[in-house]
């Protein structure tokens, strides 16, 4: 976002080891210039070697696996109203699902953008402590959320083999649930690199990118708890 | 990285300078601090650095590795062509049961199997992804990068594809063949009535060939969007480029539809879910929703490449740029997002709405309109330019006649009350086959001739591409305009025999001798192939003297595919050059793999990109995703625990190396 352009501008973090490692680096890697014409030649040279955003392949490659997701929670949503229209017991004789859990992960989801997002612009600024903290903070909330979702399925008060709408149900969730477990997974691996592996730029663009990601699940939460606890109460 | 002894570069470099100028990579790596960039001609110091760092390692592991784009299409082309020809022999095989009345060369149960096979391996296993692997290869060299987007990826996905594709072959070489129509209808395909493990390897090959076409679109669509050389705006892109692009946007929102049926439909089977169970409050008509809201978009992305190759041959054998060029652009575009309001018209059989169906009738009429756009515009170009006749213009000659009669029968069936009378009879198979032979094999073929000399650098046989065109146009005709009239006398499609009393017997006999002649022509192009892949003529770098950088460099291409990347300012950069404009990038390194990211739009050059390196960890994902999917078949524990090693194999291939993370360091600049 703000990112700094000049290589002399980095702001001074403190004294702790990583910040030294991190200046250094900075120091190391001069900020880019444009693409300059020589000769016959556009010379690329001193361009940025990595961009954040849409500057970054990645987020494009990220895009396009969220519209397929993205795709396959439309087509499921359509799904369940379609099966409902054809079915007098809609929910079944268990009710509909409790609300409290579904509800209390709601929440969640809505305050897991904060870490989310502090640490996308951490990224963004290059700032390897914010980077740190943020992340943990944010792996702490995707833990509970995982805990609550595992509450969630107790709390269905249907079998996915009991009807049409157990199967429904079952399968909306899962599938959410899926996501959030693969970008849970996703965000286990991009904290530990960004403690313990080799860094170089690139990695930032990984954090911003991981937290582009979780965008989506948070956004998908919506509807989908929409649909799995209201869909059977109107 | 080992250098196989005694060989000769891709670029032609004997070998020792090319150890010289690993030496020399090894010195600036290790921390001179100094990088060789490329933008120097053929034979310059960057050009064997660079020839150095992109060729794969010799060998079996090489050969794992390898995520190289070109081998990759290659490997998609040539797998898929393979399996066209097992399919076309199963479909020779029905040909010969059924050329005479109470016939026995197969029974009923195997019949089932051979239809279904047929139709399974032609659509999901030979028609998408050819025309995806056509493009993986041909994208980058025609947008002018050097590899595409997620190399490894790419590799994933062909992985992915073979195993599935082997996996749906093998259960049918063990009696599992699937055997419920190649869009497998519940209930038939369901736990009622699809008894045994059949229907379950359908289900696994639709949820791997379709996690394969994804990957692939999403990475062919990035290249197109990001990864164009400079100057290459949207207005200067090629037509083969936009129809690739067209095709990964609908692959993009169709394809989850069928593989959320497919995952559905094997719930029902693996856990008792009861989503097509009406007793249980499902519904069976919501799989042919959820099926033809992708099958009906599948047949669009396998023919808009194909517009896409006669877009591209056409004005190379007329020599003058297309007619029409935007609305050409435009008609694909449009055929692309119609092409979704069309499902229901492969439904109009059931008891929907009729209000419904006219919708989808008009819907039906209305997409005869781009594709018209597109063939009055190459008339257009075809009229107005000077005509080369050879053999892959003769293809796309062909392709005309007979999409156009295909045309002509969609539009027929496209009206409620015309489908309801030969609905499940051959003449739905003729029009089928008219559309998607006519529109897809024969540019195929055309594309095959064209580009053949860009894939191998030899060119194939002039005289047996003629034969094999006139035999393939006469025996496609012998045998499928016959069924037209079988379809009108009611001769319902998937029966395995039929009574002398009905009087088909001569036109399906006639139909049978076509199905040779079409076997013998394709046998000629498999003779041709291997003949001119070992002493065909050279080709030289651009032997049609066509216009798309494809043909600015060698061919085969290098593994660096150009020795600088170009910079364009025209649509046929190799026909028309603006005097006054830059004709190549310079300063990437020529050390790493290193590539180029442009804007959307303008294609201005924007970021540098590294590559990742060649490994074998995609090749270990798909393979564990393979277990995973037949594990959960067996029991459903498998569906969870089965995800534990494609998750170390994805981490595995994620993890940064110290020896990537230092490359980077020494290249890399803030932005």
């Amino acid at each position: 976002m703000n990112t700094s352009r000049s290589p002399t501008a980095a702001p001074a973090d403190g004294d702790a080891p990583e910040d030294k490692a991190m200046r250094r680096r900075r120091q190391s890697t001069p900020a880019s210039i444009p693409a300059v014409r020589r000769g016959d030649a556009l010379d690329v040279a001193n361009l940025p070697s990595y961009g954040f955003g849409t500057r970054s392949l990645m987020w494009w490659g990220t895009a396009g696996m969220s519209a397929i997701e993205g795709m396959g929670f439309a087509l499921m949503i359509v799904a369940y109203f379609y099966l409902k229209s054809r079915s007098h017991l809609w929910p079944n004789e268990g009710g509909p699902p409790d609300l409290l859990w579904g509800t209390v992960n709601l929440g969640l989801a809505c305050l897991s953008a904060i870490p989310n997002v502090l640490a996308d612009k951490a990224a963004n600024d290059h700032d390897l402590r914010k980077v740190r903290i943020w992340l943990v903070v944010f792996v702490i909330f995707g833990l509970a959320l995982l805990g609550v979702r595992w509450l969630e399925f107790t709390a269905l008060n249907v079998r996915w083999d009991a009807s049409a709408y157990g199967s429904a149900v079952w399968v909306l969730l899962g599938l959410h649930t899926f996501n959030l477990v693969t970008n849970y997974a996703d965000s286990l691996v991009v904290a530990a690199v960004v403690f313990k592996g080799p860094l170089d730029g690139k990695r930032f663009v990984d954090v911003a990118e991981n937290a582009g990601y979780w965008w989506f699940i948070v956004l998908t939460w919506i509807p989908v708890y929409a649909v799995v606890y209201w869909g059977p109460r109107v | 990285m080992s250098a196989d002894a005694g060989s000769v570069s891709a670029a032609g470099v004997p070998l020792e300078r090319s150890q010289r100028a690993r030496r020399k990579r090894a010195d600036a790596v290790a921390g001179s601090g100094e990088v060789l960039r490329d933008g120097a001609g053929w034979g310059s110091r960057a050009a064997l650095a660079l020839d150095h760092t992109w060729r794969d390692e010799s060998g079996f592991i090489g050969w794992l590795r390898t995520n190289d784009h070109k081998r990759i299409g290659k490997r998609f082309v040539v797998t898929a062509f393979l399996f066209f020809c097992a399919a076309g022999i199963l479909a020779a095989v029905m040909r010969m049961q059924l050329a005479s009345p109470d016939n026995h060369v197969v029974g009923p149960d195997f019949y089932d199997q051979l239809f279904t096979m047929h139709g399974t391996t032609m659509m999901f296993i030979f028609a998408v992804p050819i025309m995806q692997g056509m493009g993986v290869y041909l994208v980058p060299l025609m947008v002018g990068t050097r590899n595409t987007a997620f190399p490894r990826m790419t590799a994933c996905a062909y992985w992915l594809y073979l195993l599935g594709a082997l996996s749906l072959w093998f259960g049918f070489a063990i009696n599992t063949g699937a055997d419920a129509g190649w869009f497998a209808y519940v209930p038939l395909a369901g736990p009622q009535y699809g008894i045994g493990k059949r229907a379950d390897v359908w289900n696994n090959l639709i949820n791997l060939t379709e996690a394969m076409g994804l990957m692939v679109a999403v990475d062919i669509a990035t290249v197109i969007l990001k990864m164009r050389a400079p100057g290459m705006s949207l207005r200067r892109m090629p037509l083969f480029v936009w129809a690739s692009l067209v095709a990964s946007m609908m692959i993009i929102f169709a394809m989850p539809s069928v593989m959320l049926a497919a995952n559905l439909a094997q719930f029902d089977r693996t856990f008792s879910t009861h989503f097509f169970n009406p007793a249980e409050g499902g519904d069976v008509l919501i799989w042919q929703h959820l099926f033809w809201f992708f099958g009906h978009p599948e047949v669009y992305f396998i023919f808009i490449p194909a517009l896409g190759f006669v877009s591209t041959i056409i004005p190379t054998f007329a020599r003058r740029p297309m007619f029409g060029h935007s609305a050409v652009v435009l008609s694909l575009i449009a055929t692309g997002f119609l092409a979704f309001g069309l499902w229901v018209h492969h439904m109009f059989a059931t008891n929907l709405p009729e209000l419904g169906k006219s919708f989808f009738t008009a819907m039906s009429f209305m997409i005869a309109i781009p594709t018209a756009a597109q063939i009055f515009c190459w008339i257009a170009t075809l009229w107005t330019g000077r005509i080369s006749l050879r053999v892959p213009l003769l293809f796309v000659l062909g392709f005309f006649a007979i999409l156009v009669l295909g045309g002509l029968t969609g539009i027929m069936v496209g009206a409620v009350p015309f489908d309801l009378q030969v609905h499940d009879s051959y003449f739905v198979v003729a029009h089928l086959h008219y559309v998607l032979i006519g529109g897809a094999v024969f540019p195929l073929f055309g594309a095959f001739f064209y580009w053949f000399p860009k894939f191998t650098g030899r060119m194939l046989d002039e005289r047996l591409g003629r034969w094999q065109f006139w035999l393939f146009f006469v025996g496609f005709n012998v045998a499928f305009f016959p069924m037209h009239m079988l379809g009108l006398q009611g001769m319902p499609r998937r029966i395995y025999t039929y009574g002398a009393e009905t009087g088909w017997g001569t036109l399906n006999l006639i139909a049978t001798i076509g199905a040779v002649v079409i076997a013998a022509s394709v046998l000629l192009f498999v003779v041709n192939f291997v003949r001119s892949l070992a002493k065909g003529a050279l080709a030289g770098d651009n032997p049609w003297g066509a216009g798309t950088l494809e043909w600015a460099t060698h061919s085969p291409p290098p593994a660096f595919n150009f020795v600088a990347l170009p910079v364009v300012a025209s649509r046929e950069p190799l026909w028309v050059r603006e005097a006054d404009e830059p004709t190549h990038v310079s300063g990437l390194s020529a050390q790493t793999r290193e590539g180029l990211v442009t804007t959307v739009l303008d294609a201005l050059p924007d970021v540098r990109y590294s590559y990742p390196s060649p490994t074998v960890w995609p090749f270990i994902a798909a393979v564990t995703v393979v277990i995973w999917l037949f594990w959960s078949n067996i029991t459903p524990s498998g569906m969870y625990y089965g995800l534990i090693p494609p998750a170390i194999a994805f981490v595995a291939w994620y993890w940064p190396s110290r020896k990537e993370t230092a490359e980077e360091l020494l290249l890399q600049r803030r932005p």
